[in-house]
């Protein structure tokens, strides 16, 4: 059974905040979600190789070839903090993950 | 590495490296801005680097061909099938606040490589495996170098999306010599290869160290504790002493090792706790849904393999057990390509190895050291160096005349040959030239000779530079002495 804890924990990995009724809520439904996910434990998987993508495509590759990209002005905007050329960032406190 | 505790117990080091590699492609892996090293801030970027959404990344293709190409060269098995997965974790470094990586399925796993250690002693390092991912970008931390001293950060994402290779030593090392010959052994084969420029301070080579110890003759591992930070062979060593003697003390006080993250402080020559470790399940890894899964073909292997150049481990066997040379000089004429090639072309003009490893390890070398040069930025070819060598042992010129017109040719090049006959200096080795020389020598210094005869024979030094300054050096000096020592004797 999934724990309350073990959605905390989730949830601060992904940078959410859950209000106490919505991990309450979330458990539940996780639960619900991991145990239907079971169910494919029935199946005898015996000689089947696993599978890591659903297409069953050609991995495509490009040539190592420099193109600058036109509007780095552009990106730079989004930036919610700026210094001349860098993006600002608030600043990293020690021993935070 | 080993210590001699006072309850005689002895302990050991166990250590592997995480070595991260730039691959030298022009381009990022998965987009087309330019990898170069040195650009103004945030130049070097674009929608798919900076994981905007709606873009998708293409693989490099060099990168795999590189990727393939070290784990080959490392003695690797390469995976025909592998993938790529997402590492998650969010720093300000990290645009997509997931890092494209290998997880479970690496490009090359189980290689291994010989080191050589500075007695000669060799030993095998076992590579547990090698993936492709992409670096981040760069944190610059205003106010202070210190993270907690500043008050906010810049990030330059330059190198986010830059091609890594990171290499998974076993815990087969075991002292701070041995770790710093392995990374060394590492750079020489990448560098051998044209994958990695290998270059430390600009970040193109890192090494993580994961360190613990345990009491000699025990089998189980000690906690461990990884240590960043080091950007130099020597760092790398001088970390690894201080931390193996400061958790033998820790483990001698009775206390237990903590597993943590240590930076090595390069100023006070410590490590200093950083951060305790995360579990690996933190990083939730999952197969890259943006990419499809990488096979490798017999085929493309087979080229790959056959594109590598004879890598520097096989050359120093082959300095030592062929062409007779030392430990020392094997090491430093198949240290680095370049070295390594002019040294086989000056052999394959017909020189003697030795002769031809003297003439490179002093002259030549002091020559490239002063001048900042490279091999193949002297005129000196590796043919007229064979001739220069070939023009001693014939006897046409003595070697110090052969050092006096070095500077000459490393310069401006052109034929030895040619060279000491315009400056008319070769060997003078006609005996009755010779004897008419010594008989002028010996007229016009009747006092010493007198001396000579009365037994003072260490003057015999004296008329040997006499008769050197009257030949501006040329006379054959074997034949000069024998002549010499009849004439005075006479």
């Amino acid at each position: 059974m999934l724990k309350r804890e073990e959605v905390q924990h989730v949830a601060h990995l992904a940078r959410l905040e859950l209000t106490e009724e919505e991990e309450i809520q979330f458990t539940e439904q996780l639960a619900d979600i991991l145990a239907y996910v079971e169910q494919l434990k029935e199946l005898d998987t015996e000689g089947v190789e696993p599978t890591f993508h659903v297409l069953d495509m050609e991995l495509p590759t490009r040539p190592d070839e420099v193109e600058l990209y036109p509007d780095i002005e552009g990106i730079l905007a989004n930036a919610p903090d700026r210094a001349d050329r860098f993006f600002k960032v608030p600043r990293i406190l020690e021993g935070e993950d | 590495m080993t210590v001699a505790a006072p309850a005689k117990v002895q302990y050991e080091a166990v250590i592997g490296l995480e070595v991260h590699c730039q691959l030298s492609t022009r381009s990022k892996i998965f987009s087309s801005s330019a990898t170069a090293f040195g650009a103004p801030p945030n130049t070097n970027i674009d929608p798919i680097c900076m994981g905007l959404p709606g873009t998708l990344p293409v693989l490099n293709e060099k990168v795999l061909e590189y990727a393939v190409k070290a784990g080959l060269a490392l003695n690797c098995t390469i995976a025909p099938y592998s993938k790529f997965d997402r590492k998650q974790y969010f720093y300000p470094d990290l645009p997509k606040n997931y890092q494209i990586s290998q997880y479970d399925l690496p490009i090359a796993t189980h290689g291994w490589i010989e080191i050589q250690l500075s007695d000669g002693r060799t030993k095998r390092i076992g590579i547990t495996r090698l993936h492709m991912e992409e670096d981040a970008g760069k944190l610059v931390h205003a106010g202070s170098d210190r993270l907690s001293g500043s008050s906010y950060s810049l990030v330059d994402f330059n190198r986010a999306g830059v091609p890594l290779i990171e290499i998974v030593s076993e815990p087969d090392i075991r002292s701070g010599e041995e770790a710093a010959e392995y990374v060394q052994e590492l750079r020489r084969i990448l560098r051998y290869a044209g994958l990695c420029d290998g270059n430390l301070q600009e970040g193109s080579l890192r090494c993580d160290v994961n360190i613990s110890v345990r009491p000699l003759g025990c089998e189980t591992f000690g906690t461990k504790v990884e240590i960043k930070n080091m950007n130099s062979f020597n760092a790398i060593q001088r970390a690894i002493e201080y931390e193996f003697n400061r958790q033998v003390k820790v483990v001698e006080a009775g206390e237990r090792i903590v597993q943590e993250t240590r930076l090595w402080e390069e100023n006070s020559q410590r490590t200093i706790s950083m951060r305790k470790k995360e579990g690996s399940s933190d990083y939730r890894y999952f197969p890259e849904p943006d990419l499809p899964p990488i096979r490798v073909t017999e085929e493309q292997k087979a080229r790959w393999r056959a594109e590598l150049p004879e890598l520097p481990g096989v050359k120093r066997r082959r300095y030592q057990e062929v062409y007779g040379l030392s430990v020392y000089d094997a090491r430093y004429l198949s240290d680095e390509r370049n070295t390594a090639e002019y040294f086989e072309a000056v052999i394959a003009a017909g020189a003697d190895p030795k002769a031809a490893a003297n003439w490179m390890m002093s002259d030549i070398a002091s020559y490239l050291n002063t001048h900042k040069l490279d091999y193949p930025d002297i005129a000196l070819k590796p043919e007229t160096l064979a001739e220069l060598i070939a023009l001693i042992e014939q006897g046409t010129i003595s070697s110090k005349i052969a050092k006096e017109i070095l500077p000459e040719l490393l310069e401006k090049g052109g034929s030895a040959r040619a060279l000491v006959e315009a400056k008319g200096m070769t060997q003078i080795s006609d005996s009755t030239l010779l004897e008419q020389l010594i008989a002028e020598v010996l007229a016009e210094n009747p006092e010493q000779l007198e001396q000579y005869r009365e037994g003072k024979t260490k003057l015999f030094g004296y008329f040997v530079g006499q008769l050197m300054k009257k030949t501006q050096g040329r006379a054959d000096p074997k034949l000069a002495n024998d002549l010499l020592k009849q004439h005075l004797n006479g």
